[in-house]
Order: C-alpha cells, then structure tokens, then sequence
C-alpha cells in the first residue's frame, strides 16, 4: 500500500530568507495516530497547516491521493480539501450557526452553490450529521447555537464537522490546549477512535508530552523547523526531550 | 546614594510638542475664523424681535391643516426614506464586500470601493437631490434616489467595516473543508454580520426619516415641498403643523428604531 500522505522537501519562507521549515520529509500511511511535538514558534502549526495549504507552502511537495497538493489550482485544491478534515484550538465553529448547521458546513465542498445557498443539504448528509452527533455525545443539541456549548462540547461539534467530510486525512492543531485535563482526554480519546473506526491517519499538534505519550502511536518531535525525532513514545527518552525543548529543570 | 531622583512623565518631550502645536493651531483656526465671518451686528440686533414675531404668527398650530396635505406628504418622505434605504443596501452590499480587505483580497479593488464610498458620503443628500430634480424633475423620484445614493456611502462602509471585524478562525476552518468564496460568504461571514447589519439599516432608515424631511425644499418630494409652499404663502400655522409632524414622526421612528436594535444585538 502506498502512503496516503508523502511531504518532500517543504519548506516555508514567511519573510525571503527566514525559512520557518526547512526542509521536512515525512510519511504517513494507513491509520494511527501520530503527535507533532516541539517548543511553540518551531513550526508545527505551519507544517500542520501547510497540508491544506492554509498556509501556500515555498517549496516541495505534499502529496496526497497521488495529486501534489503544493501544485493544485484553485478549484483542484478546494476538491482535495474535501478529503482532509481539520479540528482547531479555537475550535473555529461559526457561533451564530446552529450546532447541525456547523455540521453541515463540512459537506459545503459537496454541495452545489444553490443547494448551498437554500441550506437544502441531500438527506444522505443530515442522516450523516445526526449519527455524528450520536457518535460525539451531542445529540440533544442540534439545533443549539454553537456559542451556548462548552469548550468541550465545541470541540466535539468541530470534530463531528471534520468527519461529516468522509475524510482520507485529518488534521488537528493543538486541539486540547484550550481545554481542561479531563476533557483533553475526552477529545483525544474521540480523535483516536474516530480515526481508527474510518482507518485514517491522524495528525495531531500538541504540546502536552505527556498527553501525546498516551494518545500518539508515533510521535514527531520538532526543533528549529526540522524534524528531531521520529518514532514510536518508547524511544522518546528525557535526552530527546532535553535536545527538543532545551533546559531539563521542566522533566522533573 | 541615589543622588538624582528619577523622574516619570506621562508625556515624551516630542510628544509634549505635538500636544502644544496641536492646540496652538486649534485656538489659531478659531479666530482665523472667527474674523472671516462677517457678522452684521443690526441683522444680529434686531434677531430676537424677528424670533418672537415669528413664533407668535406660528402659533398655535392649526390641526385642521394635517388631513389637508400634510398627511400625504408624511407617507410621501417615509416611503422617500424607506425605499431609498432598500434600494441604498443593494447598491451598497457589492461594495462592501469589495471594500473588506479579508473578503477582497486585492489593494486596488479595496481602494476603488473605498473611493466610490467615499464619493458617495462626501455629497450632501440636498446635493443629490438637486442632481436628480435636474435629471428627473422634481417629485419623490429625485427623493428616493437621492437618499439611495447618500446611504450607500453609510450602509457600504459600515457592512465593510463589520465584514473586517469577523473572526478569521471561522471563515478558515470553511477554507479547509473545501467551501467556495461564495460559501463562505453566505456561511461564515453573513451569520456573523448579521445584527450589525441590520443596526446599520435601521440606522439608517432613522437617519433617512429626518433627510427626506427637507428635501422638499429642493423639490425632491415629501413633507418638506409642502413647507416650502406654507412658506411662500406666509401661512406660517401651516408651516407650525408640518413642523410638529416632522418633529413627531422623527421622535416615531428613533423610538421604534431603538426598540429594534436591541432586539437584534
Ligand atoms: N502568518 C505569519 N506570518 C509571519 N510569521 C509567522 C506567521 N505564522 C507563524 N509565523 C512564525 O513562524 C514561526 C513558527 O510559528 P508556528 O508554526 O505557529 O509555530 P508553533 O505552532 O510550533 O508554535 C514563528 O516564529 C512565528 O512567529
Ligand atoms: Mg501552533
């Protein structure tokens, strides 16, 4: 089986000359779950966000699907992003919507203008959000405005969203960091089993190391815009650790 | 030991300099001006007597005037007012939408709405209504376009601004799901706008109620043609009644229009 996701070379320039990455090579195949870790400002939102091309990345490929995302023209590339879900730290749900209307705001890359425009979504797709809504606990809250959840129940509708795009890849940049200890877990455990049960690899930025110990199948750990370590929690030792954060007062 | 006690000031001596220039060339411009203005003090005399004579022809006001004229001119500028606005939030919106420099990512496309808003608001509404009596002739078509083309400027600029204030995180979490521009517009940033854009419609239509008032006196229809007929006929209770209308259907629509703003916000 071949990668369902391949980065070659990229590299991200925000002012010519300052690369942010520089030069990141990384696989992703099959399912799993996999934690992006490294001190804040080393480019892991970047990186994350330089997949979908949120950010235009300077060089190298992203390829994705057998397309090089990096190349996509507009139309090509809202098509691709249908395919790769993103879960947010803020969250990012439209507050004033309907917690049904963020779900379906998932399918808008499916729908055609006017059906998008009418709010006439197929019934395939509301079929889809209620068993989402199931899946995440949140049944009752339909027709709820998003700005009268909590920050977990946020976070569980911005999850549902992400799934409701039947996606090949799914993205989360520091999903827990606005959360409290318990419901970090609650939504780690959510990522992961969502991403096991439609068998897509999850990419996850955090900061918690602890937390991605626990969650990650395979942990990155980011330093100066490259990659440091690559590998499974277990060979993550306070060395690593150390040579990825700097200091070592925090290990103890 | 500590010798040379160290000093705070709220203002940097730079800063101390721009303040007194500022001020110096406030005070300047006000007797600059104040000699320009040609007051001639008879005219100002004798102001108080011409006042009172005024007031006591006007008054009382003559109630039997209103179903007489006065009724209809009254519908006249609310709907001059009304219409106006509707017809002002079509030609608005497209500019608005250009003129929002995270909806419209072009410089150029920005500053050439901000320009055509800008022109719109920089004319009076008397001024357009005097354009459109010349191209239309006089009557509530001149009137309606007139506040059309006023509130463009205002509802534009405002709908502009409010598109700015939208949080990005919303709008970028549609980017990733493959939304169009079009999507995003109707889903991410309209719902967020949405009270903000009817405050600045309702407020407009406040502010339109009282324009269309007087642009009678130019010929643009409404309740202010029927003043400016009172007022060549001297029937100055006539005159009283029409101002005692406006003054009510002004305070009328404040009223209503608060009631309603709080509703939405
Ligand atoms: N839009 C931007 N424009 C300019 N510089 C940016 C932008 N976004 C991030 N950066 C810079 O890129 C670096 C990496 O940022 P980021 O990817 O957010 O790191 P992390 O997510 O690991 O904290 C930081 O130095 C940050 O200041
Ligand atoms: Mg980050």
């Amino acid at each position: 089986m071949t990668a369902s996701l391949t980065i070659r070379g990229l590299v991200k320039e925000y002012k010519p000359g300052q690369p942010v990455l520089k030069g990141i090579d990384l696989e992703f195949d099959g399912a799993g779950l996999t934690a992006i870790i490294g001190a804040s400002g080393t480019g892991k939102s970047t990186l994350i966000r330089c997949i979908n091309r949120l950010v235009e990345p300077t060089a190298g490929e992203i390829i994705f699907a057998g397309e090089d995302i990096a190349k996509l023209r507009r139309g090509e590339l809202r098509n691709a992003r249908r395919r790769i879900g993103m879960v947010f730290q803020e969250y990012n749900l439209v507050e004033r919507l309907s917690v049904m209307e963020n779900l379906l705001t998932g399918r808008l890359g499916y729908t055609g203008a006017w059906q998008a425009w009418l709010r006439r979504f197929p019934a395939a797709d509301i079929e889809r959000s209620f068993a989402l809504l199931e899946t995440v606990g949140l049944a009752s809250f339909a027709d709820q405005r998003a700005d009268s959840l909590s920050g977990g129940q946020r976070q569980r509708v911005g999850i549902a969203r992400a799934l409701m795009q039947e996606p090949r890849l799914m993205l989360a940049d520091e999903p827990t960091s606005s959360l409290d200890p318990k419901t970090s877990v609650e939504i780690m455990t959510l990522l992961k089993e969502q991403g096991a049960a439609q068998g897509i690899p999850v990419i996850v930025n955090m900061h918690d190391v602890e937390l991605s110990r626990r969650f990650a199948d395979r942990i990155i750990g980011m330093k100066d815009g490259m990659v440091a370590f690559d590998g499974p929690p277990a060979e993550l030792d306070h060395a690593m650790l150390k040579h990825i954060y700097g200091g070592e007062g925090w290990l103890h | 030991m500590n010798a040379v006690p160290r000093e705070w000031h709220r203002y940097t001596s730079g800063q101390r300099l721009a303040r007194f220039t500022f001020y110096f060339f406030i005070v300047a411009a006000v007797v600059a001006s104040a000699r320009t203005v040609e007051i001639i003090p008879e005219f100002l005399y004798d102001a108080p007597e011409q006042m009172k004579d005024l007031l006591t022809r006007m008054w009382p006001p003559e109630f039997r005037y209103y179903p007489d004229g006065i009724h209809d001119a009254l519908i006249e500028t609310i709907h001059i007012a009304s219409l106006g606005t509707l017809l002002s939030i079509f030609i608005a919106l497209p500019f608005g939408l250009l003129a929002a420099r995270n909806l419209t990512p072009s410089p150029t496309l920005n500053y050439l709405a901000k320009l055509v808003l800008v022109s719109s608001r920089s004319v009076n509404s008397l001024v357009w209504a005097l354009l459109f009596v010349g191209i239309f002739g006089p009557g509530a078509l001149a009137g309606t376009l007139a506040i059309a083309f006023r509130s463009v400027g205002f509802v534009g600029k405002l709908v502009g601004e409010a598109l700015e204030e939208t949080p990005r995180g919303p709008i970028e979490a549609l980017e990733a799901a493959g939304a169009s521009t079009g999507q995003r517009v109707w889903y991410g940033y309209w719902p967020q706008i949405r009270p903000a854009f009817w405050s600045i419609v309702l407020l407009r239509w406040d502010i339109n109620v009282r324009e269309s008032a007087v642009l009678g006196l130019v010929g643009a229809g409404g309740i202010g043609m029927a003043m400016q007929a009172a007022i060549d006929l001297f029937q100055w209770e006539r005159v009283a009644m029409i101002l005692l209308s406006i003054f009510i259907i002004v305070i009328v629509a404040e009223i209503a229009v608060t009631a309603l703003r709080k509703r939405i916000l």
